[in-house]
């Protein structure tokens, strides 16, 4: 059953969509990459990475100079502990990491890049990982 | 540095934190159906899914990137059991704590020890796979 609807930021959600969505978009539009963020990270640690990695860095180094000053001017921002203990949250990183490689993409690559040209690849992975994650968290929030 | 990409970056960025994707409880908010539901996250998805429909479009009608060689073939057809199973195993992943790679590491800035053991394990995670394929991987 669900309860209910809490916490519901239906313009900042938009808002933020977007810009998601216009950072993905220069990167397509300017110079032809796919930016799944799972593919950029690990093209910035992969010792098989063919060709410039300046990019990734770059699209990084803008993200977190942008998510620090939000840090700065609106500390709430961001969440001041962690959703579960460090055993957790170790375990779901390494299946993150296992998984968006084995997969070539998150939410991102997949679930924003490859849904909006429908790409079946994309279409199964996205439905595959949103209802499973649904699952689990729901899963856990009733365990917890 | 590619002042294209850091753009595109400080796009993102920008994005996940005023969308509010950078905190693992809001996203759990959404994932939890059992909880006090959010649907935040549907309007992310369903409004970045919009622009970025639009974007292919722009994309369609260009020859080729004004920074860049050349603009992604058509995506391979081929669904094959990796595929499923890493998508399968990253959802379970994101359902057990609501970090999703990109914005887990903006999160990193807020200085969380929690965020610093989530995006080690998952570069670890990265780096197992990449190890194991050796540069040879199936496209997205």
């Amino acid at each position: 059953m669900l309860r209910a609807v809490h916490d519901f930021t239906p313009v900042h959600a938009a808002v933020g969509g977007s810009l998601i969505a216009l950072g993905l978009a220069v990167m397509l539009i300017g110079t032809g990459r796919i930016a799944g963020l799972s593919g950029i990270v690990a093209g910035m640690i992969s010792p098989y990475t063919g060709g410039d990695r300046t990019w990734r860095f770059g699209f990084i180094a803008g993200a977190l100079a942008v998510g620090a000053a939000f840090e700065l001017a609106s500390p709430a921002t961001y969440d001041a502990a962690a959703p579960h203990g460090y055993a957790l949250v170790a375990g779901s990183g390494l299946l993150v990491g296992v998984g968006t490689r084995l997969a070539n993409g998150c939410t991102s690559g997949h679930g924003l890049c490859g849904v909006a040209r429908l790409s079946k690849r994309s279409l199964v992975a996205t439905l595959t990982f949103f209802c499973i994650a649904v699952a689990v968290a729901t899963l856990v929030g009733r365990l917890a | 540095m590619n002042p294209l990409a850091v753009l595109g970056g400080a796009l993102f960025g920008a994005g996940v934190c005023i969308s509010g994707m950078v905190r693992p409880s809001k996203v759990l908010g959404f994932l939890d159906f059992g909880g006090a539901w959010d649907p935040s996250l549907l309007v992310v998805m369903a409004t970045a899914l919009a622009v970025t429909i639009l974007a292919w479009r722009v994309v369609a009608r260009l020859r080729t990137p004004r920074f860049g060689t050349a603009f992604p073939p058509p995506p391979p057809l081929l669904v094959d059991a990796r595929l499923v199973a890493g998508a399968a195993i990253f959802g379970i992943g994101w359902g057990l704590s609501g970090y999703c790679p990109g914005p887990a590491v903006v999160a990193l800035v807020a200085g969380v020890p929690a965020t610093f053991v989530f995006v080690g394990a998952m570069l670890a995670g990265m780096i197992l796979i990449e190890r194991g394929d050796r540069g040879n991987r199936p496209d997205a």
